[in-house]
Order: structure tokens, then sequence, then C-alpha cells
């Protein structure tokens, strides 16, 4: 509750290095994840924009918060359990919405490390 | 914390006269009112009583035409199982709409499973139902016909007495659930051709666990709660006479208050309504504009989604739902919403308002003082609002 109260994070980054959009109106949550990542490949910071139930702002907010600081491979680890037992546990049926922050981080990841190669070439 | 309750569609809270009615009736007159004895007969006063007060407000022709059920589900199930039991020789076609109370839905559900075929009609944007489609679907087959006096969710009012006419004409039985409707809205059973009416306790300032099922004299229908000959037969059951004394009372004081009550929460709600749009863009109104519950208000607020919008409320201390997937413990959407053909992202963000006898004015300005921050704080957070530009004001 308290991560829905206040949550952390909440913004845009304008010149994110990844960003990841996952979601659909139709079941009615949308999360979008903004991540900054140095030369080291050290998460230095992440935001997100999320329209969504309770569960869905809550696993935003905290997703942003275990990934600071990590380097890319530690937060690709990051699983939705993880999110859900951070928050101190989900209920089942709100699952679904740590799977999509999880999911969230994922394609934030996987954008960064296509504007890297893509940078490379 | 000012606490606002704003969900009497959902339930409403007992008034004082009803429990003052109810209370002797567990200590002092407890007898079963099946009982011989004198025990048992002061309860069987207290139960005809009652029941002549329901009939009242219903305008019913004669007190045996009202049965006591444990609620408004029961109600619904009891008529349409019923009816659709008692007439199978006859046909197996029944006709009921898309913006239905689970309770009517999920009982002709079960019933299709049962062999029966169930037409589903649709609604316009206003979730009026279209009586040509209706019209059309009805065939020699039709037993029944059941239509919903007011949408729970919506507000909106349905054209029941166009239905009862064109039952009446062809000979059909026509059922309408009127749980939102009793004690808020004049009924006339003759006017309107109604041969079965479902109510319930609870949703007009009654006790939980209590309601009602009119059925007309002559009409025919299958017992479905079975067991000793309670209810003229019709439902097997111990009387549940504090329950039934509360209904009882809640019908009487429904039916003096009836217009007044209407008038002020029209009022009242459409105050609400034109602060919220004063206050807020991208609001709209999901239901009726004139044809609506007096005191139903359905928003939807774009770019949102609602069950987050409702635990914000909570924490200001008020109270409503929502017809959002998150709520709904199925993650579908509102049926009604959908068969409007409101747009499925703005079906996600819509919050139902359902005022009741005891909100103020005062009450209505907390609501509108706490709710655009809520809803700007969301808007805020969600990837789906672009803010306003300013507007340019240099050439």
């Amino acid at each position: 509750m308290e991560h829905f109260r206040n949550p952390r994070n909440v913004g845009e980054i304008p010149d994110a290095d990844g960003i990841g959009n996952v979601g659909n109106a139709v079941c009615g949550d949308i999360m979008r994840l903004y991540l900054k990542v140095d030369e080291h490949e050290v998460i230095t910071d992440a935001k997100f924009k999320t329209m969504g139930c309770g569960a869905a702002i809550a696993t935003s907010s905290m997703v942003t918060e275990l990934v600071k600081g990590k380097t890319i491979d530690e937060a690709l680890k990051v699983s939705n359990h993880a999110v859900a037992e951070a928050l101190g546990g989900l209920p089942k049926i709100k699952m679904h919405c740590s799977v999509l922050a999880e999911q969230a981080l994922r394609s934030a990841i996987d954008d960064y490390l296509a504007k890297k190669k893509a940078k490379a070439a | 914390m000012r606490r606002v309750y704003m969900d009497n569609n959902a339930t409403t809270r007992t008034r004082e006269e009803v429990i003052s009615a109810m209370l002797p009736y567990f200590g002092e007159i407890y007898g079963n009112a099946s009982s011989i004895h004198g025990f048992g007969r002061a309860a069987r006063v207290a139960v005809n009583d009652a029941r002549a007060l329901v009939a009242g407000l219903l305008g019913a022709a004669s007190i045996e035409e009202i049965i006591f059920t444990a609620g408004g589900t029961e109600a619904d199930n009891l008529a349409i199982k019923g009816a659709a039991h008692a007439l199978k020789s006859k046909g197996n076609h029944i006709i009921t709409s898309a913006i239905e109370h689970q309770a009517v839905l999920n009982t002709c559900k079960f019933l299709e499973k049962e062999g029966y075929k169930v037409s589903y009609i649709g609604v316009d944007e206003y979730g009026i139902i279209k009586l040509d489609e209706l019209k059309e679907a009805i065939t020699d087959k039709t037993i029944l016909i059941t239509v919903m006096h007011a949408n729970n969710e919506v507000g909106t009012i349905e054209p029941i007495e166009e239905i009862g006419k064109m039952a009446k004409e062809r000979g059909i039985y026509f059922h309408t659930d009127a749980v939102q409707t009793v004690g808020k809205l004049p009924i006339d059973l003759k006017k309107m051709n109604i041969d079965l009416l479902s109510m319930s306790g609870h949703k007009l300032y009654g006790p939980k666990g209590i309601g009602a099922l009119y059925i007309r004299k002559g009409t025919k229908i299958t017992p479905q709660m079975l067991g000793g000959h309670h209810e003229m037969g019709k439902r097997a059951g111990t009387e549940n006479v504090p329950g039934i004394v509360g209904l009882g009372k809640a019908c009487e004081i429904a039916g003096k208050e009836l217009e007044a009550e209407g008038e002020k929460l029209t009022g009242l709600r459409d105050y609400f309504y034109k602060g919220m749009t004063a206050k807020m863009e991208d609001v709209r109104l999901n239901g009726h504009p004139e044809k609506r519950l007096p005191n139903t208000l359905n928003v939807g607020f774009k770019y949102l989604e609602g069950e987050s919008i409702i635990l914000n409320l909570d924490m200001e201390g008020v109270g409503v739902s929502t017809g959002s997937a998150c709520t709904s413990g199925s993650l579908e959407p509102s049926h009604v919403l959908n068969a409007m053909g409101v747009d499925a992202a703005e079906i996600q963000g819509s919050v139902r308002f359902s005022l009741g006898r005891d909100n103020t004015k005062e009450d209505v300005d907390y609501a509108l003082s706490v709710l655009p921050p809520i809803i700007k704080r969301l808007r805020d957070m969600s990837p789906l609002y672009e803010k306003p530009r300013k507007n340019p004001t240099l050439h």
C-alpha cells in the first residue's frame, strides 16, 4: 500500500537509454519504464509511468527501486516474484501485475541493448 | 477524516426505524411463524403485516402475491428458473437484455445448459434496450421475457411498460428485476403488465439477507427451494421473521418518501456532475442523461484505471465502486459498459457514485474537493495522458 500511496520514481527520463512499454488498455494496465545506464552498464536512474490498479502502480514503483544501482546483468535476474516479495506479497489475482513489471523491465533492457548495438554498428 | 458513503447501489445503511422494528423479533417474539401455539402465532401476525406493507408499496392486488426470499438474487433465480421449468412443455425460449445483473445472466446461462435457448438483446449507447430487436426476437416458443427496470451500474431506466405490453400481447410471462427501483421509482404492476418482480431489502435501507418475489396470481412457477410448505408452497424455509419485519418497515417508509427523496437526490446528483465537469477535463457520463435513477452517477475518467481512483478516494474517506476489470474478481471489465459500446480503455476508468438519503451537499462538496487532485495525480502518472500544451499567446 505504501508504494501505491507514495510511488517512487514517477516520471520520464527525456534522454533515456532504454524504454520499455508493456500492457494494453483492454486489461486495464499500461506500464512504461525509463532507464538511464552508464558506461559500466550500471542503472543509474529509473522512472516509470503507469495507468493501472493499485498493484500495478505499486509494482512499477518497486521495480524502479529494485534496479537502481544494479548492473544490466543483475537487473535481468529481477523476477516478478522478487517484486511481489519486496512489496510483502500480492494477492493471487494481482500477481499478473508483477509479471507486467518484470516484462516492462525486460522490454526496457532489450531496448537499451538494441540501442547499444545500433551505436556500435 | 470525513467519511462519505456513495455506494448505495451496492447496499444501503439500515435505517433506525427498521432496526427498532426488527429487534423484538429476536429475543421477545421468537416463535416459528408456522407453529400453532401463541409463540408462533405472534410471529405469524408480524409476517402477514409485513407482507401487506410490501404488497402495498408494489400495488399488488393480493398479499398472497408476495413471496419472501433471502434477497434479490434468490428472487431472480426463482422467477426465471421457476417460470422456465413450469412452462417447459409450452416452449423453451427466453429473452433478456445484455446488461442484466449477474443473478439474471448466470441463471439464464444455467438454463442454456439445460437446453433452453436465450436471446440477449443489445442496448444503445445510453443503455436503453433495443425494443425493435426485442420484438424481432420473439418466437412462438418464447415463454419468458426478463428485463431489469433500471440498471445498477449506470442507472439507466428501461422502457418496461412497452416491454410488458409486448409480452402480454403474445401471452409471454414478463419478469423484471426491480432491485434498484423498488422504493425509488413508482411501479404500477398493472399498467406495466408485470407478472414477476424481484426486489431486495438492503437496497432500500432495509436489512441484508431478505428480498421478495412478486408473483401475479395465476402465474405458474416451479418452486426452487424445496422443503416445507412455506410461502404458499412456493418457497420452503422457516420464515426470517426479523428480516421480513424489517423489509415491511423499509417498504412502508420508502413509499411515503419516494417522491421527495427522488427530487432531492436528482438535484444532488446533477450538482455533483456539474461540479465535476467544471473542475476536470476528459470526464464523460455513462448512462442516459434523463432516464436515469435519481441517485446514480457513473463517470468515465479518461486515461485512468478505476481501482486506483477508488483506492485513492477510499484514502480520503469516500466509498464508491467501479466496473474496472481489476476489481471485478474475474478480470473482465463491466459487461454493461461494454454492451453500451463504451471504448475498452474508457470502461477501465469508470467510477460509480450512487448517492443515498444520508448524503448532503457538504458530502458532495467534500468529494468535489478531493477528486480533482486525485485525478490530476493519477493522470500525471499515466503514460496515456499528454499534458495540455499552454495556449500560445504570442503570434
